[in-house]
């Protein structure tokens, strides 16, 4: 009975057990989206269930998928094209309210209040597919290849290894449940066939017979076939709702109604074209090892041992048409205990005497303990490095040595930040014009304005100077307690301030001369401001170089 | 009994091992007649060390000294299309000028080292890795072993080292330690000519080469560096070059 055992409208439904029974029973039929909100029936007199904790309902007449249970609230994941966001990929439950792949996210959360939105990360999934086509090719087929929803396998002579097709894909979909994922499994005669049976059939696994693929395939919708959205919108206009309806008609008409690309992606499925997987190549870090019989300790053994695996090492990225840029040296002391020495080069490399020499400028910093038993060396990043052109060599001339290895000896005694070359930036303002990059860049030069050889990292203020404005050089200047007087100059070059930089800078204007004094020393002298304006400077005078 | 008459084999090969007068592989001139023809070699020699020095610690003359060996450096790049590794411990210099003088920033490689023990150690390296049109250092001290290294690396490299020594101390001239460098240069500002029209004429230096090996010193007044690097002797005021359209108007 509600509490004081009046009668309050809206409430009558509350009173009547059957009929708020029966109409709770008629609601909960009705997908989340579309069930009347509380406002609508009525207050109920019982206090509310913790919003947090209410499961929801599941939809009648639907076994919930296992994944599902995992989201009590329904997920989706959002990617943003354009200005717009857009539902990536949508969970069962989310899918069986009427969210699909493709719908504007806005549209999503008007439909259902409690939404999960996460941002969709193409690169994560990217990475779980690769590591799962790794995982295929080390121990399932050797043809296995990833794509952004799915993987490939070819099982072409290797089902039997797994004891036969339908068995495999079992095991497959039981391996991809262990960790966490359902997976769903199509087994065809071609990759077009299986693709489709895979995303687009009614059971997890599906397996067909080859030469089957017309009768499975027919019941399906022609997106199953992997065709263009502009060929699937043509074929929704056309009645084209299912595979079968393709199949009957002539290839010169459905080439012009759905595209040239739409036939051969159903003859792909049907096995008239071959389709072929490009095959993943697993790409192995390169590592030699060298177990030593007696533990070394001096500097001079160690070495060897960092010849002797350089040697291994060379051969093994020749192979692979592979020059190092990083080399990991790992020495496993006796106790256990291992410590790593790693160098880059500024550039992919196979010369064996040039790593020896980075490998030597480290090896001050080994700790050598109680002794090394054993040393590993491991390349974690190589370039692709092809044949050297020995054309100066065979000619006997004598080849000019490569910049790049003294940058990787220069790095290693000195950082690999104070090796600089000096490149252009784009602005007027004489100390934002210059900027360090990469030792081995090519930068191109500046305007030939003249320029000093040296700058000043801080412009020093002039005192006493006698100059005439606007447009003159100074005829007397004061600078570090000596007094200059000027016999020729040059100027002004006005430099204007970089307003989109700094807001103080919107009038800011400097006006550059280049003077000399009675002893032939050479500066180069700005006055800030134009000597007309008083907002573009405090006409104040400064020293910012020196020419020789 | 005398002693067997020395081979000139076995003598150039002494003379190798004591480099008291090192053999000089190439040279590098300076294209001025008035200076190759009073230094020894006719040029700076290619495999050897060279001093350069401001006359005075003022940041002019400092300025100057820099331009000499970037002029002599962009000569040397120039001529073998290689690059030039310039190493110093502060970094002040201003790369469009260096341009100016004839040094593009994809021909120079700086190291900015922490001090000048790794700035001498780091020429070194340069100068015998042997890929190289030059190099420079900046330098305030560096005794008798370390010039002495660095001329044995620029023998074995072939590439010219310039070794600019900086001012520490006011009254201490840097050019009176001890050296093995084939030349030393001291560099002045001197004033420019004036030129008929306001504005500052090419600029002059005062080039004095206060020692030499296998010849005396000298002083000069030379035109700076150009856009190449190359310095000029004046011209003396009756055969300068009368400028081009009042030639042509007097020809007319």
């Amino acid at each position: 009975m509600p509490r004081g055992g009046g009668w309050r409208p809206g409430a009558r439904w509350a009173r009547d057990a059957d009929a708020r029974a029966a109409i709770v029973e008629e609601t909960a039929t009705l997908p989340l989206h579309q069930q009347p909100t509380m406002r609508e029936l009525g207050r109920r007199s019982e206090a509310a269930d913790h919003p947090f904790k209410r499961p929801l309902p599941a939809p009648p007449g639907q076994a919930r998928p296992v994944a599902a249970a995992a989201h009590a609230v329904p997920l989706i994941l959002a990617e943003t094209i354009g200005q717009r966001q857009l539902i990536a990929a949508a969970c069962p439950a989310a899918q069986a309210l009427g969210l699909t792949p493709g719908m504007a996210v806005t549209q999503a959360r008007a439909l259902v209040a409690t939404l999960d939105v996460r941002a969709a990360d193409p690169a994560a999934d990217r990475a779980v597919i690769d590591g799962l086509v790794l995982h295929a090719i080390r121990h399932w087929t050797p043809t296995a290849a990833g794509e952004a929803d799915g993987i490939w396998l070819d099982l072409t002579g290797v089902a039997h290894l797994h004891g036969g097709e339908a068995r495999f894909g079992a095991r497959l979909i039981r391996f991809c449940r262990r960790f966490g994922y359902s997976a769903r499994v199509g087994i065809a005669g071609t990759p077009g066939a299986a693709h489709a049976l895979a995303r687009y059939g009614h059971e997890p696994l599906m397996r067909i017979a080859s030469g089957g693929e017309a009768q499975a395939l027919a019941a399906l919708s022609p997106a199953a076939l992997r065709l263009a959205p502009s060929a699937l919108a043509a074929a929704q206009r056309f009645g084209l709702d299912r595979i079968a309806d393709l199949l009957p008609l002539p290839r010169g008409p459905l080439a012009r109604r759905l595209g040239l690309a739409s036939v051969r992606r159903l003859d792909e499925a049907l096995g008239r074209v071959a389709e072929p997987i490009v095959a993943v190549v697993p790409q192995e870090t390169p590592e030699t090892v060298r177990r030593l019989l007696e533990p070394i300790a001096t500097a001079e053994a160690i070495e060897q041992v960092i010849g002797d695996l350089l040697a291994d090492m060379i051969p093994l990225l020749r192979q692979r048409g592979r020059g190092a840029r990083t080399l990991v040296l790992t020495l496993e002391r006796i106790d256990g205990s291992a410590q790593r020495i790693a160098i880059g080069t500024a550039r992919a490399t196979r010369d064996a005497a040039h790593l020896a020499r980075l490998f030597h400028l480290r090896i001050e910093r080994i700790e050598p303990g109680d002794g090394i038993e054993t040393m590993r060396l491991a390349a974690p990043h190589s370039d692709p490095l092809g044949a050297t052109a020995l054309a100066a060599r065979l000619a006997g001339d004598e080849p000019v040595a490569d910049v790049a290895t003294l940058v990787d000896q220069i790095a290693g005694r000195v950082g690999e930040a104070a090796l600089f070359t000096a490149a252009p930036v784009e602005s007027d303002v004489p100390e934002r014009a210059v900027r360090r990059t990469d030792a081995l860049a090519a930068p191109t030069g500046w305007p030939a304005w003249r320029r000093p050889v040296r700058l000043l990292s801080r412009p020093e203020p002039l005192h006493a100077v006698l100059a005439l404005l606007p447009d003159a050089p100074p005829r007397r200047f004061t600078w570090r307690g000596k007094v200059h007087a000027v016999v020729a100059g040059d100027g002004p070059e006005r430099i204007h301030g970089e307003w989109w930089r700094r807001d103080g800078e919107i009038w800011a204007v400097r006006d550059y001369f280049r003077v000399e004094d009675e002893q032939g020393a050479r500066f180069w002298l700005f006055r800030r401001g134009d000597g007309v304006d008083a907002a573009t400077g405090d006409l104040s005078w400064y020293l910012h170089g020196l020419f020789g | 009994m005398s002693a067997p008459a020395p081979s000139p084999a076995s003598l150039s090969h002494l003379r190798a091992l004591a480099a008291v007068r090192p053999v000089v592989s190439g040279v590098l001139p300076f294209g001025v007649d008035a200076l190759d023809a009073r230094i020894a070699d006719h040029g700076l020699a290619l495999g050897g060390l060279h001093e350069v020095s401001p006359a005075t610690p003022t940041l002019s003359d400092d300025a100057a000294a820099t331009l000499f060996a970037v002029g002599v450096a962009a000569r040397a790049a120039a001529a073998n299309g290689r690059r030039v590794l310039w190493a110093l411990t502060r970094f002040d210099l201003y790369a469009p000028g260096l341009e100016q003088a004839g040094l593009d920033p994809a021909t120079l490689l700086f190291v900015e080292a922490r001090d000048d023990k790794d700035v001498l150690a780091v020429m070194e390296d340069g100068l015998r890795h042997g890929g190289l049109a030059a190099v420079v250092g900046e330098v305030k001290r560096a005794d008798m072993v370390a010039t002495r290294r660095l001329q044995l690396a620029a023998m074995s490299g072939g590439a010219p080292a310039l070794l600019s020594r900086r001012w520490r101390r006011q009254g201490v001239d840097p050019l009176s330690d001890l050296s093995a460098a084939m030349t030393r240069w001291r560099i002045a500002c001197a004033p420019s000519a004036r030129l008929p029209a306001p504005g500052v004429g090419r600029p002059r230096w005062t080039v004095e080469l206060a020692r030499q090996r296998g010849g005396p010193g000298f002083t000069l007044e030379l035109e700076a560096c150009d856009a190449t690097g190359r310095l000029a002797l004046p011209a003396a005021p009756r055969d300068r070059a009368v400028a081009a359209d009042r030639a042509a108007a007097r020809a007319a």
